[in-house]
């Protein structure tokens, strides 16, 4: 009964925050949405039994990702875009577009058929840890992925120098 | 117990409205917004499911999705601000010097 209600609070905040976010005329308070939307994504996934998830859920997308948008916001001004409707002319074809899909999708969701369960037991897990289980997997059975994800992440940071930065000297 | 099918049904419909955002909206920052609403979206499924299903490589892909998120995210805001530089305007329906 209480996982239940719990559940539900959470669901009910995600659900109403994203609509917030994409429906909100001034970029800053989506942005400030979002970081609502963000901290009961964390809290949801505490809720699985995944508590290393729900820390860089926090740390990077509220704490980095969110901080970077805000400064983007704040360096572009933005003062005339306000004054435009918030949604392109063609926006019932949108809300048609995303109606059908989610019917598509709630049509699949019914046919879902579980898997055998793998050796991850609740017990287990809580026995050896979140974060040392992850890390095993993680530096074992993932470790090329993981190695290119440094290389993407390297990319990345170089790459946002190189495009932000006003001129080149050739 | 909440069963499996509520969080799908979440992740879809948190999914949808960022598809609904990303196809509708004027604003290219909130466009990107919505992407990261979509990722997140995926993110919740995934857990859920490896939850479920007892697994927790689930948890090393949402792992991977959020630092891909943050890559593309950073390119993302460079390239606009690049482009900010030469057209300053954040509203789509001007962004248009490629149309053909």
């Amino acid at each position: 009964m209480l996982t239940q209600a719990i559940f539900g609070y959470l669901s009910f905040v995600i659900v109403v925050t994203s609509i917030l976010v994409v429906t909100r005329k001034n970029a800053v308070h989506s942005v400030l949405w979002m970081l609502i939307l963000f901290i009961h994504i964390a809290a949801l996934f505490l809720f699985l039994n995944a508590e290393f998830l729900a820390a860089i859920q926090i740390i990077i997308y509220a704490g980095a990702m969110l901080v970077l948008y805000l400064f983007v916001v704040m360096l572009l001004n933005l003062k005339q875009e306000e004054r435009i409707p918030r949604f392109t002319s063609l926006w019932p074809l949108g809300l048609l577009t995303a109606t059908g899909l989610l019917l598509v999708l709630g049509l699949t969701a019914k046919t879902i058929i579980k898997g055998p369960p793998y050796i991850y037991t609740v017990d287990f897990v809580n026995e050896i840890g979140h974060l040392s289980l992850v890390g095993q997997v993680l530096y074992t059975e993932y470790l090329f992925p993981f190695e290119v994800l440094s290389v993407v992440l390297l990319v990345a940071i170089v790459g946002a120098i190189v495009l932000a930065k006003k001129k080149l000297r050739s | 117990m909440v069963s499996l099918n509520s969080y799908i049904v979440l992740s879809m419909i948190v999914f949808t409205i960022g598809v609904f955002g990303f196809l509708t909206r004027r604003n290219i920052i909130i466009m990107f917004i919505s992407v990261e609403l979509m990722l997140n979206a995926v993110n919740i499924s995934l857990v859920a499911f490896s939850f479920y299903l007892q697994d927790l490589r689930g948890h090393i892909l949402v792992f991977f999705i959020i630092s891909v998120a943050a890559a593309e995210a950073a390119i993302g805001l460079a390239i606009l601000i690049a482009f900010f530089r030469n057209k300053p305007t954040v509203n789509i329906d001007e962004i248009n010097i490629m149309k053909w």
